[in-house]
């Protein structure tokens, strides 16, 4: 009949949920909105939410700077030094904040029982909304950077190629811990032990070059894909001066490693997640 | 000719099963997992579903009921796209949208605005839509004094308003609800059921999982009945919600199921199909003035009841009736091919034909119920009687309250004070 000539025969099959699967504006819209709203409550949760939210990295810098320059000469060394502590400390905490993604998908596991949606939206909002913070929080970098002398150059062509990379790595740990956690509920304080030892294992509060150690393994922890971009970040955006990645890690070629822990990171968590996606409503 | 089906269903489930595996000692730890890798501990399999096949059409109204862990809630979940299936295969035309729970992303320390949003997004909407609709979301809710609150401090029937009004507003052909129905007071339950009333006449696809038979009867066309992961029954809403009462006041949940098999095949004089076959009544269904298959029908709109028969022996002179009922079984309206002069012509095995009945809808809102039969003129033999076969759903603006609305006029003539003798002592 023609009233109902227009109706197709239904042809969309239900295969149940996954990773990315479906309408992808939809997966965009849900990680956005689930960040914003993140974001939203944790800054206008109380009066002072964004100030509180900023202050976080800015104490644990104003001790870091006292002990490291009063008591430890760490940092006497370094050109710029409270630039480049605070720099690391705030890329360290959006690593630190994206990956405490681990315990995102049991945390909202009121929708994921409860509606069918891309499951890899809960944990990309998380460090969509570290990304969020970072951007916040770079306005302050940037103004304390000028502050104390440096100077806008061609090295900051290189911002978003270094905070790319360190996105990647971060998604593909959230991916790979947060459905982990799923099944395993001591990958949170395992990965707490491992967050404190890759603080200390990252050239943060010192600097790669100053460091008493030999040679070997200053170029093993210049492998460590966190090293490689904080220290390429320090070098391009702050301070010419210091030793570029390649050069603390003995060579270009050398960097294929820290490059290819972050594409192993990426490619393992998307797979783990994916196959872990269609059953997480069930395994909660 | 015989009109063809009003449209492609629109939900179509086939051979579905599901099967849960619950270790036997749930291993939660990476620890326990590194320490004992090649330690199994057994399962416990789960069927929650075993071989569900239905379809629904695009307009239908479809209920599943069934006890606690009959395996209603993971089909619909499983519809939903929320599990997935082990077997079997599923497939839907038009847009999808869940209502499992009311409020799905509501946080307390948000305001409507935000919360709207979000619950819109979860339920599909995009964010654009999601905020144009806003002010007629809060208005449907009836919170507009109360937009600037955080959601924490609502009371709960106010958070179950908005929650629903959102779900509402969502454009989808297909919704699959989950016992939302009971909440909210009587006020606000009216304004579901008129919304549920508007989705029909929209045409939209609705499957709902319910306890409550009550409202599978008042809304649904069919109803399926699980029981243990099983499918026991789908049929007439009515039949489902007996058998379901059945199991549930404790009869043998299996003799129940055969009875309800043996109601089918062999029939049951009264209530069940009755007659020798020697014809068939294939189908039944109402049709609207546009000669649609629908179960809805406006109060006043033109309607059409027609039935497909087919012949297995000669009839020399078919009497084709049919009984239209209401839901208290009071029949309200009865003919017959003899009865409307029609010329029935002699039939040989094989024939088919549809007898057709048209009148104007006159009946309160409700369900009506028709009942086809097919008689051998001459001997008065039932060939085919099928009671209840098929049903309608009336709706109108307002029911009058009396079982017919006949077409009437009215008048008020004010007569003027002289006119009135007023007895004075």
């Amino acid at each position: 009949m023609s009233a109902t000539a227009d109706v197709q025969s239904p042809s969309v099959q239900v295969t149940g949920p996954s990773a990315l699967g479906g309408d992808f504006k939809r997966f965009v819209y849900l990680s956005v909105t689930l960040a914003a709203t993140d974001f939203k409550l944790r800054f206008f949760g109380s009066a002072l939410g964004y100030f509180w939210q900023l202050m976080r990295p800015l104490l644990l810098f104003g001790v870091l700077y006292f002990v490291f320059t009063e008591f430890v000469k760490v940092g006497s060394a370094v050109t710029f030094y409270p630039v480049v502590l605070l720099s690391n400390i705030l890329l360290f905490t959006f690593f630190m904040d994206g990956t405490g993604a681990v315990s995102s998908v049991v945390d909202r596991e009121g929708l994921v029982r409860k509606i069918q949606f891309p499951r890899m939206a809960i944990p990309v909002s998380t460090v969509l909304m570290a990304a969020m913070n970072l951007t916040l929080n770079s306005a302050v970098i940037l103004v304390f950077a000028l502050a104390s002398g440096v100077r806008p150059q061609v090295g900051w062509l290189e911002i978003p190629v270094l905070l790319g990379l360190l996105t990647l790595l971060t998604l593909g740990l959230a991916m790979l811990l947060s459905a982990a956690y799923v099944r395993y509920r001591d990958v949170r304080p395992i990965w707490e032990v491992a967050l404190q030892l890759l603080f200390y294992a990252t050239p943060v509060i010192y600097a790669l070059e100053t460091i008493d150690v030999s040679g070997t393994i200053r170029q093993l922890l210049a492998l460590n894909p966190l090293a490689m971009i904080l220290q390429q970040f320090r070098h391009a955006v702050i301070d010419p001066s210091a030793p570029s990645a390649a050069e603390m890690a003995g060579g270009a070629a050398y960097l294929a490693v820290p490059l290819g822990i972050i594409a192993a990171a990426i490619a393992v968590g998307y797979w783990y997640f994916n196959r872990a996606a269609p059953r997480i409503a069930e395994e909660l | 000719m015989r009109p063809s089906r009003s449209a492609a269903p629109a939900v179509v489930c086939e051979g579905v099963s599901k099967t849960f595996r619950t270790p036997h000692e749930r291993r939660h730890t990476l620890k326990e997992r590194v320490l004992h890798p090649w330690h199994r501990s057994g399962y416990t399999r789960f069927e929650a579903l075993k071989d569900v096949s239905f379809r629904i059409d695009r307009g239908e109204f479809f209920g599943i009921v069934g006890r606690n862990g009959s395996g209603k809630s993971t089909l619909l979940k499983i519809l939903a796209g929320i599990y997935r299936a082990d077997s079997g295969e599923i497939r839907m035309s038009g847009r999808l949208s869940t209502f499992i729970e009311l409020g799905v992303g509501f946080n307390g320390e948000l305001a409507a605005r935000d919360n709207v949003l979000i619950n819109g997004i979860m339920l599909g909407l995009p964010p654009r839509e999601a905020l144009q609709r806003f002010d007629q979301i809060i208005e449907f809710a009836e919170l507009e004094d109360f937009v600037d609150l955080k959601l924490k401090n609502y009371s709960t029937g106010m958070q179950v308003r908005l929650a629903f009004s959102v779900m509402v507003h969502v454009d989808a052909d297909i919704l699959l609800i989950d016992e939302v129905l009971a909440v909210g007071d009587a006020a606000f339950q009216q304004k579901c059921f008129d919304v549920f009333h508007r989705l029909r006449d929209e045409g939209k696809t609705m499957l709902f999982v319910t306890h409550d038979m009550g409202a599978v009867a008042r809304f649904c066309d069919r109803a399926m009945l699980l029981e243990n992961g099983e499918q026991r029954l789908i049929g007439e809403p009515e039949r489902v919600g007996q058998h379901y009462l059945e199991l549930n006041f404790g009869r043998d949940s299996t003799a129940v199921g055969q009875a309800a098999e043996t109601a089918e095949s062999q029939g049951d004089a009264i209530v069940e199909r009755f007659g020798s076959r020697g014809a068939e009544i294939l189908d039944a269904w109402f049709e609207d003035e546009d000669g649609r298959r629908t179960p809805h029908i406006s109060q006043g709109a033109g309607c059409t009841f027609r039935m497909h028969v087919r012949f297995k022996t000669s009839v020399a002179r078919p009497n084709f009736s049919v009984v239209v009922e209401n839901e208290e079984h009071t029949p309200l309206f009865a003919t017959s091919s003899w009865d409307c002069g029609v010329e029935t012509r002699a039939q040989e095995p094989g024939d088919e034909c549809v007898f057709s009945v048209s009148f104007t809808m006159l009946f309160r809102p409700g369900r009506i119920w028709a009942t086809p039969w097919l008689v051998e003129g001459e001997s008065n033999d039932v060939l085919d009687r099928r009671p209840r076969m098929c049903s309608a759903i009336v709706s109108a603006v307002h029911d009058s309250g009396g079982v017919v609305n006949i077409p009437h006029t009215a008048e008020y003539t004010r007569l003027t004070a002289s006119a009135v003798p007023i007895a004075k002592s």
